[in-house]
């Protein structure tokens, strides 16, 4: 066990880390911030997404001690500075973009890091940027919405509904 | 202004905040101090003889605890099936033990034989790896194809069942010399072989469990992902490991997602708690993604032969269905229900058919349990019907639309008894589908089609007009259909001294938001903000009693007791206030938060009367108890009976064969609407999960019953590129008549109506195109698939 250093939600922890540590386990078990979630175990399903020095990134893939030293934010760290939610946040509630709440973190993770990419996307570009995020709830109608709605778009007008 | 707040509206839910926070509680997110882990020992064989499980190979492993093989529960009990079916010539289904752990064969893959307990999680599952390796199983042919198991009397997945078939069932058995001869006399008779998909339920949270002891005490604890936890105590209590019911607690906290799949007890959530008893530490387990394709109980899996007479005009005369369903190697909680009292009793549809017959044969395979999945048995007969009614329109060349029409049991026809063995109590199917008519555009298809075919792709459209029965269930019919246990639910309303309000609800919400919504119902009769009303569900040390959330049950059951549990709140207010105010109890009113005498300015607010009940200085003690809390039970009187209709339209890529959903619209009558974000919402769900069913998901044993879709990278989810935005609506409700608050449930809607809705329009798209020879294809509607159809 060796103890792994790094920046998280703006603060500087550590914890005990073996070499096989994975960054999702570091930050569930290491810091207790469980809202990183694990779905499945062939980075398939997106739940565990948090960024890491700024990009979107599969913790259930990095080993704990290659990111040593990285800024990381966890969904723990999407809120606004006086608690409210954040605007990805707040989209997601406006527009029931959840329901379990599993997949949750790492689809508001993973959208962040698309409209800091691409403020503006179209429907189509939306959907393609999710696919690495499964989500069984909702049948994606509800997310795809929130996005939208959180780049500033008229979500109701391009879903068409 | 859309109201924001009661009974209608869309009130934001309250549950998200800690969602989107990452403060959600899901049952692995709990640490416990001393706390141990669990792996499970699983067969990578489909079936076999365990012949020696060297357990010392691994004892003197680092951090290892304790070894659990099935030789440790050989003498308790085994998880029961819930329902017993009789066989049409009267004697009972077959019944294996389904043992903790297996124990003298392994029959699926995944199979749990044992577990290791270790300090760590790596090293138990380091141990558990060197125990397999230490395990030697005398490998058996594997059983995997239905119908050759239930040839083959040579080969048993069970032992002591010969032809490895549970039961042959038929409904009604009586009816099948009517329904024969109808089939007969029928001026012409559409025959269709089609296999409803097996699919892998996918809640996205793995299930988990945590099992703890309390030696000063005697009690368990469970910690788990449930749909039901009161059901998941009983199961463990009365059946699998004796404990008392007062002495175990079942929790299930946030829960990630059910979907059928986390209704039933597991062999894990057993293990863990014996477990922590022999240990006296907190013992978890966690599945691996992997873990839950081999061991979850999986969906559907019917293989069907349907047949329906018609009229040359295309007037329905009888439905005839031969059906294998697969229950896997073991029968899980509510496998005997699903394609029997879930399917056989739907196969009329919403049609005026006088004639139905359903057959069906239940097999033992070496494959994982199947049993109920999001719709559980509706799906199945909804596809069966829809897919041949298209067949017949296509065939005697009538326009589908019409044909429903035609056929549609009308809205002066209810109640209406069905030929198999239910009563419709309302409902306006012409008003559904003519409203999706409208929204789905159906006039500008041929506009949509050219456009299309521009662009090389070719386009159809696919109508499927359903039912389902659910709000599950009216526990006198269900007992004499075969439950063994009865389906009302429970709750009760606490009105705390200051006026705030706990609701403990039997129902478990696992996505549904019954955190949000219960509270508009209780805010709007009672007259308060919702804000002051909790919900408390999923503890069976919390709540009263509860069948917990399944077959679209939670608001017309759950919600039932609940509304009636509220009524005798306001009852004992009135007398309360009869006794404050100074009046007689008749001449009392509730209404908008207050108990006022009729005809006069006296009144009590609720909060007065809440107040008087817990500090009862001026009270009628002598014949009245002090406090105000409430508790109902509610048994439904009938099934609910939502309906719909839904129109899919897709574009298939002629080259390649791809499917692609294009548009999606659906008209539902769910009765009242409590919140219609949330309605749509769950229709939004499951008609993603149908859209997987019907082009996507597909679950692959091979012949030695190997599991070849065991993960994410081989199972295809649908992702948000693989459907469109949806076009939903709920506005033509016939609001139910048998519960008090009109409502019908929505959970299952979305994944029952739609694959028979995307396999008709691909169906429609290759016709259109030329490829008139193709009149199925099974399901997944795969690019292979419709590529090896359209080239046969």
């Amino acid at each position: 066990m060796t103890k792994v250093t790094m920046t998280v939600n703006g603060k500087s922890v550590s914890a005990e880390a073996e070499g096989r540590t994975l960054l999702v386990s570091y930050l569930r078990e290491g810091l207790g911030l469980t809202g990183t979630h694990v779905g499945c175990d062939t980075s398939q399903c997106g739940a565990c997404v948090v960024h890491v020095d700024g990009k979107a990134v599969k913790s259930c893939t990095v080993f704990a001690m290659d990111v040593a030293g990285s800024e990381v934010r966890t969904i723990e760290g999407m809120a606004n500075a006086d608690g409210s939610l954040g605007v990805v946040q707040q989209a997601f509630q406006d527009h029931h973009g959840l329901q379990c709440g599993f997949c949750t973190p790492g689809m508001v993770m993973t959208t962040a890091a698309l409209l800091a990419n691409n403020p503006k996307p179209s429907e189509a570009e939306v959907r393609h940027e999710l696919e690495g995020n499964i989500c069984r709830c909702t049948g994606y109608h509800n997310i795809v919405k929130a996005v939208l709605a959180a780049s500033g778009q008229d979500a109701g007008a391009m879903a068409a509904e | 202004m859309p109201k924001d707040t009661g009974i209608g509206a869309s009130t934001k839910r309250r549950e998200d905040v800690r969602f989107l926070t990452g403060k959600g509680v899901y049952t692995d997110d709990l640490s416990l101090f001393g706390q141990a882990h669990a792996v499970m020992v699983r067969s990578t064989v489909a079936h076999g003889r365990i012949v020696s499980i060297d357990t010392s190979a691994v004892e003197a492993m680092p951090g290892v605890l304790a070894v659990f093989t099935g030789e440790d529960f050989k003498d308790v009990g085994g998880n029961p099936a819930g329902w017993l079916i009789n066989s049409r010539d009267g004697t009972p289904m077959r019944e294996p033990k389904r043992p903790v752990l297996a124990h003298g064969k392994v029959r699926h893959v995944g199979d749990a034989y044992a577990a290791v307990i270790a300090e760590s999680y790596a090293q138990a599952k380091d141990a558990a790896q060197v125990l397999s390796d230490a395990t030697e199983i005398e490998e058996l042919p594997a059983i995997v194809d239905m119908k050759a198991a239930a040839a083959d009397a040579s080969n048993r997945v069970h032992d002591e069942i010969p032809d490895n078939i549970c039961f042959d069932w038929g409904w009604i058995e009586d009816n099948r010399a009517a329904v024969d001869a109808a089939m007969k006399a029928a001026p012409h008779v559409v025959t269709l072989e089609l296999t409803n998909n097996r699919l892998v339920p996918n809640a996205m949270e793995p299930r988990a469990s945590i099992g703890e002891y309390f030696p000063g005490t005697g009690d368990y604890k469970l910690t788990t992902t449930s749909q039901n936890p009161h059901l998941t105590r009983l199961l463990i209590c009365a059946f699998v490991m004796g404990i008392p019911e007062n002495k175990l607690q079942v929790v299930a906290p946030d829960v990630g997602g059910g979907f059928g799949s986390k209704i039933y007890h597991y062999g894990e959530e057993a293990l863990v708690l014996a477990a922590a008893k022999r240990l006296g530490r907190p013992v978890r387990w966690t599945a691996e993604r992997t873990e839950s394709f081999l061991s979850d109980a999986h969906g559907r899996d019917h293989v069907t032969k349907i047949e329906l007479g018609c009229t040359k005009e295309g007037d329905i005369l009888a439905i005839r269905t031969e059906t294998y369903a697969n229950v896997g190697a073991y029968l899980s909680n509510f496998s005997t229900a699903t394609p029997t009292f879930l399917h056989g009793t739907l196969m009329a549809g919403p049609y005026k058919v006088p004639h139905v017959y359903v057959n069906v044969k239940t097999v033992f395979t070496n494959t994982a349990p199947v049993d109920a999945y999001r719709g559980a048995g509706r799906p199945e007969a909804t596809y069966s019907i829809e897919r041949v009614v298209d067949k017949m329109c296509r065939e005697l060349g009538l326009d589908p639309f019409e044909v429903r029409r035609r056929n549609l049991l009308t809205p002066d026809q209810f109640p209406y008894t069905t030929p198999v063995g239910l009563v419709y109590d309302t409902g306006n199917y012409q008003a559904t589908l003519d409203k999706a008519v409208e929204l789905a555009d159906v006039a500008g298809f041929e506009a949509r089609r050219a456009e299309s075919a521009k662009r090389g792709r070719l386009r159809g459209m696919g109508l499927s007009t359903w039912i389902e029965a659910c709000g599950i269930a009216p526990s006198h019919l269900v007992g004499i259909l075969g439950a063994r246990v009865g389906l009302y639910d429970a709750a009760t309303v606490r009105v705390n001294a200051t006026g705030t309000i706990s609701v403990m609800t039997g129902a478990h919400s696992h996505g549904q938001g019954h955190e949000t919504v219960f509270p508009q119902i209780v805010a709007e009769k009672l007259g308060i903000p919702a804000s002051s009303v909790e919900i408390v569900h999923g503890d069976t040390a919390k709540i009263p009693f509860g069948m917990g959330s399944y077959g679209s049950r939670s608001l017309a059951v759950a919600g039932s007791a609940m509304d009636r549990a509220i009524d005798k709140i306001i009852a004992k207010g009135k007398k309360i206030a009869a006794h404050m105010l100074e009046a007689a109890e008749g001449d009392i009113t509730f209404a908008d938060g207050k108990f006022s005498v009729a005809g006069t300015d006296k009144a009590k607010t609720f909060g007065e009367i809440a107040f008087s009940a817990y500090v009862p200085h001026n009270y009628p003690l002598e014949t009245l108890e002090p406090g105000l809390e409430e508790t109902a039970f509610y048994d439904p009187a009938n099934f609910t009976y939502p309906a719909g209709a839904y129109i899919c339209e897709v574009e298939v890529d002629e080259g390649t064969g791809k499917v692609d959903v294009v548009a999606f619209t659906c008209a539902d009558d769910f009765g009242n609407v409590m919140n219609p974000m949330i309605v749509e919402g769950q229709v939004h769900g499951g008609v993603g999960q149908g859209i997987g069913q019907a082009v996507l998901e597909s679950t692959s044993y091979d012949e030695n019953g190997q599991l070849l879709t065991g993960s994410y990278m081989d199972y295809a989810m649908p992702r948000a590129d693989d459907v469109p935005f949806y076009t939903v609506d709920h506005s033509c409700s016939t609001p139910c008549t048998h519960n008090p608050l009109g409502v019908k449930g929505c959970g299952e809607a979305g994944a029952i109506g739609s694959p028979p809705a995307v396999v008709n329009a691909v169906i429609d798209a290759l016709q259109r195109g030329g490829h008139s020879h193709v009149t199925h294809i099974d399901m997944p509607v795969s690019p292979n698939r419709v590529w090896q159809a359209m080239n046969a």
